[in-house]
Order: structure tokens, then sequence, then C-alpha cells
């Protein structure tokens, strides 16, 4: 049987075109089938879960009846009319919801870099919106459980490798409902042009960036050991490849998505135009920074704040900040480059806001023009690139000699 | 002005430091005047002041993020 990484080649292009075209017909007559869209879901998570991967294909039914089941189990506990709502109930569920992932991430380290049988392509993100479904189910935004509509959100074929990180009622919203003509025409129009940039970003500056430059200016710089204006090239050569292949994934999910008449909402807006960190955030894997903004963050200087945990609130916000970013790094893998990597960013948020308050309060005698602004978004740029660097690993190859 | 809005607009004030009853539309986010942090002291504040919950999954940015739409929001919540 075939098997493609989605989004790998032309041939899965076309296959995925050839599948749409009937759907896009019954957009734009009005008629949305949930019975087409379940099948043709089917035949691209078998195209990526199925063939010689058919193991991680077992892996994801297996995690799929867990998280289902829990998150079942916990909606109707708060549904019940005289819900407790007992806070180490949560606390238990949203640990269960991540235990899997926490497992798929803590094997490599600890068994020479092997994976674990039960991980598969995509399981941070699904992971991510169990544990969303989890918290708004606490709060009561979420009030119903349908099995079958939160199977379809975890499984939304287009986003389910690498998100972007969809809402479950934006999701819904989209999902039981079809888009008017015009407006149908104009996700049409949005989505093609998304997959196009996308074509340019994926596969032809990330190939020249990743493909071309990188390995010649890493081999450099393991031949000039140490610091190096080759060391340089890696990072900005590396920081360049991120962004487009990452930029150009994200297009594609988007710009299918689009086709199919969910909104999935963008992942980066022009983040090298950022003026500052915060600004970074807002504009980089953006559906993952509001994730980690709305879930972690929010909640942690909310229970922080209640409990008066800091007296100050400036300590509440920067404490928050450090463990939010190295939650994140974690997230991201048991690497030391992984966790300092998001150490760094921690503190870069520390950083930056003590610099506003400090702006705020000398408006007067601190200049502000065309250039001060240039200067920021080139100090902000090169503080960015430098946390990628970190987060490539390349270090870790260089000073210890480990192999990627 | 009721008295809905003269609380948000005071309690925004002392958050924000800035007084924004003139600027009602303005964009705070976009302009710098509030963050995540200052979103959710102001969900403290609501409820301190006002008796209000809100929980944190109902703050969706866009629809809290001008001066108005705070005052129209609360009002709703009344």
């Amino acid at each position: 049987m075939m098997s493609f990484d989605p989004y790998g080649n032309p041939t899965y292009f076309v296959l995925l075109f050839i599948a749409l075209l009937p759907l896009m017909i019954g957009l734009l007559y009005g008629r949305r089938s949930h019975w087409y869209e379940s099948l043709i879901s089917f035949v691209f998570l078998m195209l990526t879960f199925g063939g010689i991967k058919w193991r991680t294909g077992i892996a994801l039914i297996i995690y799929l009846i867990y998280q289902i089941t829990l998150v079942w189990l916990y909606s109707r506990y708060r549904q019940r009319p005289d819900s407790p709502n007992k806070g180490w109930i949560f606390v238990v569920s949203v640990i269960l919801a991540i235990i899997p992932l926490a497992i798929v991430k803590i094997t490599p380290a600890v068994h020479h870099g092997a994976s674990s049988i039960i991980g598969f392509l995509g399981i941070s993100y699904l992971t991510f919106k169990v544990v969303q479904m989890i918290m708004e189910t606490r709060d009561g935004t979420i009030k119903e459980f349908h099995p079958v509509l939160f199977g379809q959100f975890l499984l939304f074929f287009p986003t389910i490798s690498s998100g972007p990180i969809d809402r479950y009622r934006r999701f819904v919203k989209d999902y039981e409902s079809v888009p008017t003509r015009e407006k149908y025409l104009e996700l049409v129009e949005k989505g093609v042009r998304y997959i196009f940039i996308g074509f340019f970003y994926k596969f032809i500056l990330a190939y020249i960036f990743g493909t071309v430059m990188l390995p010649t200016v890493e081999h450099a710089a393991l031949q000039a050991h140490g610091i190096s204006w080759a060391l340089v090239g890696v990072m900005y050569t590396y920081s360049m490849d991120l962004f487009f292949d990452f930029a150009g994934y994200s297009l594609f999910a988007v710009g299918v998505s689009y086709l199919m008449g969910i909104e999935t909402p963008m992942n980066f807006n022009q983040p090298f135009k950022s003026k500052n960190i915060k600004d970074f955030w807002n504009r980089w894997h953006m559906t993952l920074s509001f994730w980690f903004r709305d879930f972690i963050y929010m909640r942690l200087v909310f229970f922080m704040m209640k409990h008066k945990i800091f007296k100050s609130r400036i300590t509440t916000a920067n404490v928050a900040y450090v463990i939010n970013m190295l939650i994140m790094g974690f997230w991201h893998g048991e690497t030391w480059y992984y966790i300092v990597y998001g150490l760094f960013h921690g503190l870069a948020m520390v950083v930056n806001d003590a610099w506003l308050r400090f702006k705020k309060k000398n408006q007067a005698q601190i200049p502000h023009n065309k250039f001060t602004e240039y200067f920021a978004i080139f100090l902000t740029f090169n503080v960015v690139c430098f946390s990628f660097l970190i987060f490539s690993g390349f270090l870790n190859q260089l000073w210890f000699g480990a192999r990627p | 002005m009721d008295e809905t809005q003269s609380t948000v607009l005071s309690i925004l004030q002392d958050l924000t430091g800035e007084d924004v009853s003139s600027n009602m539309d303005t964009n705070l986010f976009d302009e710098g005047i509030l963050d995540s942090m200052g979103s959710v002291q102001l969900l403290l504040e609501l409820q301190n002041q006002l008796g209000i919950e809100v929980p944190v999954s109902e703050f969706e940015r866009s629809e809290w993020d001008t001066p108005a739409k705070i005052v129209a929001k609360v009002e709703s919540m009344q």
C-alpha cells in the first residue's frame, strides 16, 4: 500500500485535489456531506498511518479510544446536575490526558533515542486538543460532549500531523454549517493562494536553505570548531529553513482546510517583522503560543493572583512567563537544547516586559523614530535567530560531538 | 455614564494607569495597554467588584479588545 508524509510530494497533492473536488462542488451548491468528508479523511489517514507505518496507525486508534473515553468520563462528571467540580479530579484528568505524550517524549531520552511504540505522527497536536477540551469542560464553556464531533475535531486530517491547533467550539461551528457561495468562493480563492505560497516556501525556499545551504555551512562550522563565522551562517540559514518549512506546511494545512469550508486559524504572521519578543510570539507559531497563553499562562496567573502567591504582579507575571516557556521547551523534547530554548524565551519575555515598563515610565526621554523601530526589529530578529540556533541542536553536535 | 461603565473604566484605569474613557473604541491589545496579565487582573477585578464570574476560557480576545466591547460584555453578563 502507498504511504505518504502529509504534503510530502506532488502525488499527495494530486490525490488530495481529486478527493476534494466532489466536496468542493458540494459546498459550492450549499451542501456539506459529512459522510463523504469522513470517507476522504479515512483514506488520507490510511495513507499517513497505514502501509509500512501500520503500527503507528494502531497506536493512533488506541490513543483515540483512550482519550475519547477520558473526556467522556470527565464530561459526564461535570454534566451531573450537582457536579462538585473538584480541582483534583480536573488535575488528574489533565495528567491522564498528558501521560501518553509524556511517555512518547521521555522514551528517547532514557532509551538512547529509541522511539516509543505508542507514538505516532501528530500525537503532540492531538494532546493539545484533548487538554483544551478538558479545560473548557471544567470551565463550563463546553457543555455537551459529542464523541463523534470530538473525534472529527481530533482527526481533521489536513491539520493532524503538525497543526495549526484549532479550537473545538470554533471548529464545530464551521463543521456544522455550510458557508454561503460568496463566502466559500472567497475561501477557495484564499485557500488556493495559500497552497501556492506554501509550494514556494516549502519546496523552493526551504529547499534552498535547508537542503542546499545548511549542510555546507554546518560542515564549515564543524571544521572551524567553537565560535566561527560559519556558525553565524548556520544560525541564519537554519532560522530561514525552519520558518519557510513550517510556514509552508502551515499554509498547506490552512489552505486545504479552507477548501473544505473550515477556517483553520493561521499559524504565522510575518514573524521576522516583530518589534519585540512579545510581538514575536503573537506572530510565530501562533496557534501554539495562543494555546500556551490561554491554557497555561493565563490560568497560571489567575491561580497565582487568586491565591495571592506573590505580592507583586510583576513577580507573578515573570514566574508565569518562565514556567510557561519551560513547559513549551519540555514539550519540544527532553534534550538540554529544547529546555534551554524554553528558558531563554521565558527570560526574554521577562526582560521584554521590564523594558516596556521602563519605556513607559521614561517616555519623555527615550527617543522614538523610524530608526529606533528598525533597530528594534533588527534586535528582535537576532535574538530570535540565536534562540533557533539553540533549538536546532547544532550546538550539541558542535560541542559534544553528538550525532543529530 | 451608567454605573457598570464607570466601574469598568475605573478598573481599567487602575490596571493600566491610563484613562481610556475618551477612547472607547481603541484596541487595548494592539496599543499595548492590556496584555494577558492585564486580562487576568481584569477578570479578577470584575469578579471582586461586580460579582461577575468569567472563566478564562470565555475570554476570547477579539470580544474584549476595546473598552466599549468590555462594557458591553460585562453588561450582557449582569
